[in-house]
């Protein structure tokens, strides 16, 4: 065990509630299978498949070739090129060990995930692959499905991170603000949406790895949407139709235009959970969940504030 | 406590047939009955089988009468394509519930249930986590007759479960299994000339290779290991990467709107997609298959594995297609050759009786009526085997010194032959 961090959130050993010494064992997640008596889960990790070096892909769908193949095209020329994307605190990323990276969220077809990656892959000392949690509807779309777990995208499911997280020790991205955040208008850009049900907060309890929060600026100017198409969501059955300067007008590939504004990642200090069963508390999970929410936004403000040109930084 | 006398239903079924096989080379295990509605499949030396209805009513005396202290459900209907949907529901929901209440009662012998069960159990739908494990239930309702059944089986099992607390029961949930001589509709899927797809999907796969479903059940009958356990081979495929696999090119034919009404016409067409295929298909399924290895199994194979053993096959299948006879079961040769008492040599029974209670006959035929010379001319021509198997009848019977010091000198000669390196006596 790692010794207490200092980032550890203050305010959260001396809340009036139960200390945590006093809780008991968590019950494991998921109603037993009715009847069968469920096996004590002893720690699995140790019989986790082994790497077969012939395989494409991974077992969760990762393909090597295709993310090389995108990394060194289109997000290498985002990345550097037009978006000239600028990183603080890359240090906060743990070289070892899970690790969930929460950030802010915006665009329609949000740019922010790609860059953390790239970020990580290109400044980190130790560069350690990403996965993006996303939506289940992509798994549902055409093109989609078969795409997005080639480069690394994973379902938000509950199960999913754990795995990640606890057995295979690898770095998570979610946005807890989800849709909300990628449905807001240009109005509202930088002002954080709720953040779910601190799920989030849930699972780096449970897997005991450390919240890295994420803060990122210029995925609202880069992307804005003036407003939602109602009519068009309808007709589609796509999650949401923005409008945005390049969608629907210039077609799906709208999308895919951005606006060269200039991108700015800054990773904050890790939050440690040490403690086991930290999660069984749902006050502290919800208490947690705003902290984070608060110094991402804090971090959001004070980089908006010293920044002189939404183009140039 | 071990399991002496086991009843295996679905002796018929692929893998009740393999799993008798297996267990009639256990000396420990003292009878095998295996029940079921069809003849078996496979080629039985010492299981008995008793024909039963559908619905197995009357299982009861049959565990009864034997004193069967485990019994093994192979028969589990997982593939719609095989049967209609009300003989494969009678099978699975009500065939489950007699076997069931035959293994309930007072002084009943049963002290272990084993239900063969499929991952069908989880479905496959768009928002499943990647690895299902064996706590989380079936997060939708059942959309396909073969799924309903598979669930309510399992329900019943588990009611059983509950009822007899001094029963182990283990339920093994098996993932798609591969291998040559299974046939199901995933086989016949890939042994088309190209693996058909859906448009814009790339479902994971995991597979788990027929040997090691056998494998799964025996480990299973050996130890005391109740509860629910996922046995699925390591590694999780993309349905690309089985194509690759097998040396076949991957056609998105299947369109991704619309694709039951495709699948009814590729039916039409002589290709069999049941509507269960058809959702793993397009989101594919994965388990996590540690608790398994946790319980001290090994798996023989992986999932990659598993396909490219498949892919051998079907490379070799059009070559030895028309070579093999296929096993029929004749009733009453086979009982003959189990319970006449004229039976003596020939018979498998009595072969293996005499092996484990005589000791072998001579090892060369004739042998008694050979004088000492013409034996000691023979020896040079003989393997170190069948050497020191002479050389222990000699002993037993006649003990003639000469025979008994050249068969010695023989054998060390062919010993220092194979610490040399050279293998063949002189």
């Amino acid at each position: 065990m790692r010794a207490p961090h200092p980032a550890r959130i203050a305010g959260m050993a001396d809340s009036p509630r139960t200390p945590l010494s006093l809780r008991e064992q968590p019950v494991p997640e998921g109603a037993p299978a009715p009847g069968l008596p469920a096996r004590q889960q002893d720690d699995l990790r140790r019989y986790l498949p082994g790497v077969e070096p012939e395989r494409e892909l991974t077992d969760w769908g990762r393909s090597e070739r295709v993310e090389g193949l995108m990394d060194r095209t289109l997000i290498e020329f985002y990345y550097r090129y037009w978006f000239r994307t600028e990183v603080e605190g890359i240090e906060n990323v743990p070289a070892t060990g899970g690790a969930l990276l929460v950030s802010n969220h915006s665009g329609a077809l949000p740019p922010d995930a790609p860059m953390i990656g790239k970020a990580i892959r290109e400044e980190h000392p130790r560069p350690r692959p990403l996965n993006i949690t996303v939506e289940h509807f992509f798994k549902g779309y055409p093109g989609f499905s078969m795409l997005l777990p080639k480069i690394g995208c994973v379902a938000a499911h509950p199960a999913n991170v754990h795995r990640l997280l606890y057995d295979e020790g690898q770095l998570v991205l979610v946005f807890p603000e989800g849709r909300k955040g990628t449905e807001k208008l240009y109005k509202d850009r930088y002002r954080l949406r709720r953040f779910g049900r601190g799920g989030f907060v849930e699972a780096a309890m449970r897997a005991r790895t450390p919240i890295v929060p994420v803060c990122v600026v210029g995925a609202e100017e880069a992307q804005p949407v003036f407003a939602q198409l109602k009519l068009l969501k309808k007709l589609t059955g796509l999650i949401y139709t923005p409008l945005t300067p390049a969608f629907p007008h210039l077609g799906p590939l709208g999308m895919l235009a951005y606006l060269p504004a200039k991108f700015k990642l800054r990773f904050l200090e890790p939050i440690h959970f040490e403690e086991e069963g930290m999660h069984a508390d749902k006050g502290l999970v919800q208490t947690t969940a705003h902290e984070v929410r608060a110094r991402i936004q804090e971090g959001l403000f004070d980089m908006v504030s010293k920044r002189q040109s939404v183009w140039f930084g | 406590m071990p399991s002496e006398r086991i009843l295996i239903t679905g002796l018929s079924t692929y893998w009740g047939g393999r799993l008798a096989q297996a267990l009639e080379g256990d000396p420990s295990v003292d009878a095998i009955i295996g029940v079921d509605n069809e003849e078996p499949s496979v080629e039985l030396e010492r299981t008995e089988y008793v024909k039963v209805g559908t619905q197995h009513a009357l299982l009861r005396r049959i565990v009864e009468a034997a004193e069967i202290d485990t019994v093994v459900d192979t028969r589990l209907v997982t593939d719609s394509a095989t049967t209609s949907p009300r003989k494969a529901h009678e099978n699975n929901v009500i065939g489950t519930m007699n076997i069931l209440a035959a293994c309930t009662g007072e002084g009943s012998a049963v002290r272990k249930v084993i239900f063969k069960s499929s991952t069908h159990f989880y479905g496959s739908e768009q928002d499943d986590p990647a690895f299902f494990d064996e706590s989380m239930g079936r997060p939708h309702p059942p959309r396909t007759p073969i799924e309903r059944d598979i669930l309510e089986a399992e329900a019943s099992v588990a009611e059983f479960a509950d009822r007899s607390p001094g029963v182990s029961v283990t339920v093994l949930r098996f993932a798609n299994v591969l291998g040559p001589a299974v046939r199901t509709s995933h086989i016949d899927l890939f042994s088309l000339p190209a693996v058909p797809m859906i448009l814009g999907f790339d479902p994971r796969y995991q597979f788990v290779h027929e040997d090691d479903v056998v494998h799964a059940l025996e480990h299973t009958i050996q130890r005391q290991r109740p509860g629910v356990y996922n046995v699925a081979a390591d590694g999780v495929l993309g349905l690309t990467e089985v194509a690759g696999l097998l040396g076949k090119p991957y056609v998105p034919i299947l369109p991704p709107w619309g694709t039951s009404i495709a699948a009814a016409v590729a039916r039409r067409l002589g290709m069999a997609i049941p509507p269960e295929m058809l959702a793993q298909l397009r989101f594919g399924r994965g388990v996590d298959n540690r608790r398994n290895k946790a319980a001290g199994f090994e798996y023989g194979y992986t999932s990659r594995e598993a396909v490219l053993a498949l892919a051998e096959h079907l490379r070799l299948h059009p070559l030895l297609r028309s070579s093999a006879e296929p096993y029929r079961y004749e009733r009453e040769v086979e009982e003959f050759l189990r319970w006449s008492p004229n039976v003596r040599n020939g018979s498998r029974r009595a072969a293996v009786a005499d092996r484990q209670d005589l000791g072998a006959g001579p090892p060369v035929d004739h042998y008694d009526d050979l004088r000492p010379d013409e034996i000691v001319s023979l020896i040079s021509s003989l393997e170190p085997q069948a050497l020191r198997a002479l050389r222990e009848y000699e002993d037993g019977h006649h003990a003639r010194a000469a025979v008994i010091g050249a068969i010695d000198s023989a054998i060390s000669r062919s010993q220092r032959g194979v610490a040399k390196g050279g293998g063949a006596p002189l």
